[in-house]
């Protein structure tokens, strides 16, 4: 590509602004003849490497390169896929993503000088208020990186406050959050159990029950679990606070718009992952850790915390008299965080995910208590009725796990799951997860298959007729 | 929501619309009725505003109003690299074939993600002089985490955790860096700070024994100087057994310029929402890759992206301390970053760097007189870290009324009480994308308070009068916290 041309004396970058006479002034301000003389203090051995990075693109350019880059993706053309397993392909309200890119909001940083932040700071009060509604618990934090990391957070606390070293998790749990748990884990030298799968999950309690003892500072269970069962939350913490532990529930905000509050059924955390709800999948990140509590743990919640208050003084009004204080929002309980306590905060946590925690609270605010239930519906009901239709085929099963389920099931056909996923990705269609290799019974042979709200209905008519004909080729007999 | 609603606070969207009024429609379901769970397994209410979509817009757009961003103007943050976050890399991001991408797809049908990841490994372990990378990291702070653990696991493979569980940190650190090291399980050993404003040497090698796991060292220091003599620290550390950390929040300093791996250190984490201008977001979302070299690299966290012949694939180092995040860390903030780096290229990162430090510099120049300047060379980096010193002992006014003053004089105060070794410190990093004249209109601000502050103390004391809200009472909402929204006869 193309060299460009910069004017002699002109800004070297369209990003930097400096022409060869504002050097020159600043220079002769310093004293100095030219800018190299800034980097003297780097010792002359180590000064100006020889780099390999490729050359600069101007930006219609770089919008060339990129669009390319972006067309060498299968995500790149409209086609159907029934991928989920923890990234679930939603519909977000276009006024979420309007609102994010506001610059005064994307281009702020943490909200350190409240003055000058309450846009930050009381749509972080609404973000904590909506998560709070949702999940039935008594306080929320601004949110953290993701649902592995805020269920490793949770976990750490639940040590903290029990002060117990052992942490039970209950399967089928997303693989990826396990993966974290077990980095986090090991890092605080805790103990970590993994507690096999209840045959149904609307009735997990003697599952808990025989695996939970005194040792334990908390069970970790996922809503809906990992193979898309529905849980019973109420027999699950009935079972560990018997034994002393806590319960944290990893739950999906969506499902949360039909399913019982955990808060109602006792959980003392909640975590989940609010990426989708709020903006694009994006290959998995940046993602938005949901993270709510009990009040009796709030001075023990990782990351940042926002509270309601008010002027100490009012504005001096045109008179010169003193009107009554305003309210405004500012971080608080900040005795926790790392920058005041350092070695002793409750987490290294600074830089979290404040934007896609704003997109996440517009989306819910704007589909309102209707709009979350019918979407939670609307998605219950394409899933079941996509598996029933699958279950019609011949040498097709599509059944949820359990009694109950939301928006995930298990799916077998004629062929074993890794060439069923090769013959649909040869009619375009993204097939669903390979559960090979997981320990439950139901998930062996099979494909988790999603359907959401925002599954088009065409979109299923061509996952059926893909089946109808691969398992004509093959003229297999049910396999369940 | 005129600008007429004089408290805007006081009503949250959840105090706004009426019920019965909706901000967006839903598909309504026409086929056969699965049955729904029991009653015992479904929510009994749920309570969230009632509006409509426009009600929506001008509640979000007012609340946007309210704040200030570096779209907004000059956010001399030290240590946070406030610099402008160019539009096109938003738009780069949300182009359907990345933003639509599944993190499970099959790696044949994400090859243009994957390949944008060994890109940006690449070129980001180009600048930093190591010889791999994990983008896994969503933050700062998680790539600290993620360096320390490596260095925990590769102590625990040679039989050496054991004795091993001191970290050492100089007392100029962010907090990031003890927090980080004790939530790996080790305890932190501050080291002091010389009065060139380098690392104490003698403490340091006082403490260097067979004890310590690791030194975390910022470069450049929170006081925007090179830390004098580091590959010399390194050489102390490795014949201690130890390893060497680099906290690259400060790397626009040096971008092109020198090379962590070059000086010694064994591995470090850079922020992509610093130097590599991802929009902060008001608090994130950012990135923290972390990078090494040869001897840690079988350690870094999962997953990696491999390059093969035929294509680009995700792997997991041998000996991985593990997955941080449950996917694969933040894509779109990792596409920005290197759609930046693109735009740059080498000539455009050192002018990065050059103009970076000439702003420092030049504000440094403007304000040496006004203002005390401890730990002074005369020269500095990035970032200038004033005290307020001379304004407290002599009139009364702290940093947090000067900060306070700045707002009034319409723009974003630096960071204030930091390092913790600065009193009263203002620690401004004006980066390289202000003008010389905002780095003038800056200086000329700071200067017009240091007058006020001797004039008309009062005036700097009761700041700001000019923002859309005074000061506020954070005791109280410490004191007796009010957490969310409850409504009205239910708190």
């Amino acid at each position: 590509m193309a060299a460009r041309e910069a004017p002699a004396g002109g800004a070297p970058h369209p990003y930097i602004p400096h022409t060869d006479e504002d050097r020159r002034l600043m220079l002769a301000r310093l004293g100095l003849s030219s800018t190299a003389e800034l980097f003297q203090e780097i010792p002359e051995r180590f000064r100006d490497p020889p780099l390999e990075l490729p050359p600069a693109l101007a930006e219609r350019e770089l919008i060339a390169f990129m669009a390319a880059r972006a067309a060498d993706n299968a995500a790149a053309r409209e086609h159907p896929r029934f991928l989920g397993a923890g990234a679930y392909h939603r519909f977000v309200p276009s006024v979420a993503g309007s609102i994010v890119q506001r610059g005064e909001f994307a281009t702020a940083y943490t909200p350190y000088q409240p003055e000058i932040s309450q846009g930050t700071l009381q749509a972080a009060f609404e973000f904590q208020s909506v998560v709070c509604e949702l999940t039935g618990m008594e306080v929320a934090n601004t949110g953290l990186y993701d649902v592995g990391s805020a269920t490793a957070e949770a976990v750490l606390m639940a040590a903290r406050i029990t002060r117990r070293r052992a942490v039970a998790v209950l399967e089928p749990i997303h693989p990826g959050t396990l993966d974290v748990l077990r980095t986090y884990a090991g890092a605080a030298d805790l103990e970590l159990e993994v507690v096999a799968a209840p045959a149904d999950p609307a009735d997990p309690g003697s599952a808990v029950d025989g695996a939970l003892g005194e040792r334990h500072a908390c069970l970790v269970v996922q809503q809906p679990d990992f193979l898309g069962g529905i849980v019973d939350l109420d027999r699950i913490t009935a079972a560990a606070h018997r034994r002393g532990a806590l319960v944290v529930a990893v739950c999906d905000p969506l499902a949360l718009g039909l399913l019982r509050a955990p808060g109602d059924s006792g959980v003392d955390v909640v975590t989940g992952e609010g990426r989708d709800l709020a903006g694009p999948v994006s290959f998995g990140g940046p993602s938005l850790g949901l993270f709510a509590a009990r009040r009796d743990y709030v001075r023990q919640l990782p990351g940042r915390i926002v509270g309601r208050t008010r002027e100490l003084h009012g504005p001096r009004g045109a008179e010169g008299a003193e009107q009554e204080p305003r309210t405004g929002y500012v971080l608080t309980l900040q005795a926790r965080e790392q920058f005041i306590r350092r070695e002793r905060a409750t987490s290294n946590f600074s830089t979290g995910q404040q934007l896609i925690a704003l997109g996440f609270t517009v989306a819910l605010q704007t589909l309102g208590p209707r709009g979350l239930r019918e979407s939670a519906e609307l998605c219950y009901q394409r899933a079941h009725a996509a598996a029933a239709r699958i279950d019609a085929l011949a040498g097709y099963s599509a059944r949820g796990r359990g009694s109950w389920w939301f928006q995930e099931f298990l799916l077998r056909g004629p062929l074993p799951p890794a060439e069923l996923l090769a013959r649909l990705a040869e009619r375009g269609i993204s097939g669903g997860l390979d559960l090979s290799g997981r320990a439950e019974q139901e998930a062996h042979g099979a494909l988790l298959v999603c359907v959401t709200e925002a599954t088009p209905p065409g979109h299923v008519d061509a996952l059926v007729r893909a089946l109808e004909s691969i398992g004509g080729a093959q003229g297999g007999e049910d396999p369940a | 929501m005129s600008t007429a609603e004089r408290d805007i606070g006081a009503r949250l969207a959840f105090d706004r619309g009426s019920p019965g009024r909706r901000g967006v429609g839903v598909p309504s379901w026409e086929g056969e009725r699965a049955p729904l769970p029991p009653a015992g397994l479904l929510r009994e209410r749920l309570r969230l505003p009632e509006l409509s979509q426009g009600e929506i817009v001008r509640y979000y757009t007012a609340l946007s109003r309210l704040n200030y961003g570096i779209d907004s103007g000059t956010y001399p943050l030290g240590s946070c690299t406030m610099k402008y976050n160019p539009k096109v890399d938003d738009l780069m991001a949300a182009l359907p074939g990345l933003a639509e991408a599944h993190p499970l797809d099959d790696a044949g049908r994400v090859q243009g993600v994957l390949r944008i990841g060994c890109e940006l490994q690449e070129a980001l372990c180009s600048l930093t002089g190591f010889a791999a990378a994990s983008l896994a990291p969503a933050a700062g702070a998680q790539g600290e985490l993620a360096g320390v653990l490596m260095v925990k696991r590769a102590l625990a493979d040679r039989g050496d955790l054991a004795a091993r569980r001191r970290i050492l940190v100089p007392d100029s650190a962010h907090g990031t860096n003890p927090a980080t090291a004790a939530m790996a399980g080790f305890t932190v050993t501050q080291i002091p700070t010389a009065a060139d404003g380098s690392m104490d040497r003698e403490a340091l090698e006082r403490e260097l024994d067979g004890s310590v796991a690791a030194a975390m060292v910022t470069m450049p220091n929170t006081l925007g100087l090179w830390e004098r003599g580091i590959d010399e620290v390194a050489e102390l550390v490795h014949a201690a057994g130890a390893y060497l950390y680099a906290d690259g929040a400060n790397l626009n300093a040096i971008l092109g310029r020198a090379r962590f791996g070059d000086l010694g250190f064994d591995v470090a984490h850079v922020n992509l929402h610093k130097s590599f201008s991802t929009p902060h977001g008001g608090g994130g979302p950012g990135a923290g890759p972390v990078l090494c070299g040869e001897e840690l690299a079988p350690y870094l966290p999962a997953p990696v992206v491999v390059a093969e012949e035929g294509g680009f694939r995700l792997g997991r180092p041998p000996r991985s301390i593990g997955r941080l995040q449950q996917f694969h860390g933040s894509y779109g903030v990792l596409v920005r970053a290197y759609a930046y780096l693109r735009s740059m290229g080498l000539d455009g990162l050192r002018a990065v760097s050059e103009h970076a430090v000439l702003n420092a510099n030049y504000l440094r120049a403007l304000l040496v007189e006004a203002y005390d300047i401890p730990y002074d060379r005369g020269r500095v980096l990035h970032e200038v870290v004033l005290a307020g010193t001379r304004q407290r002992r002599e009139h009364g006014v702290r940093t947090y009324d000067i900060a306070k003053r700045l707002i009034d004089h319409g723009l974003h105060p630096p960071t204030v009480y930091f390092p913790l070794i600065v009193e009263e410190a203002l620690m401004i990093e004006p980066t390289e994308t202000e003008p010389r004249e905002a780095v003038e209109d800056f200086a000329s601000a700071m200067l017009a308070i240091a007058e006020e502050a001797a004039r008309d103390p009062d005036l700097v004391r009761s700041a700001p009068v000019s923002a859309p809200i005074g000061r506020l009472d954070e005791a109280t909402a410490a004191r007796r916290p009010d957490l969310r929204w409850l409504p009205a006869g239910d708190d």
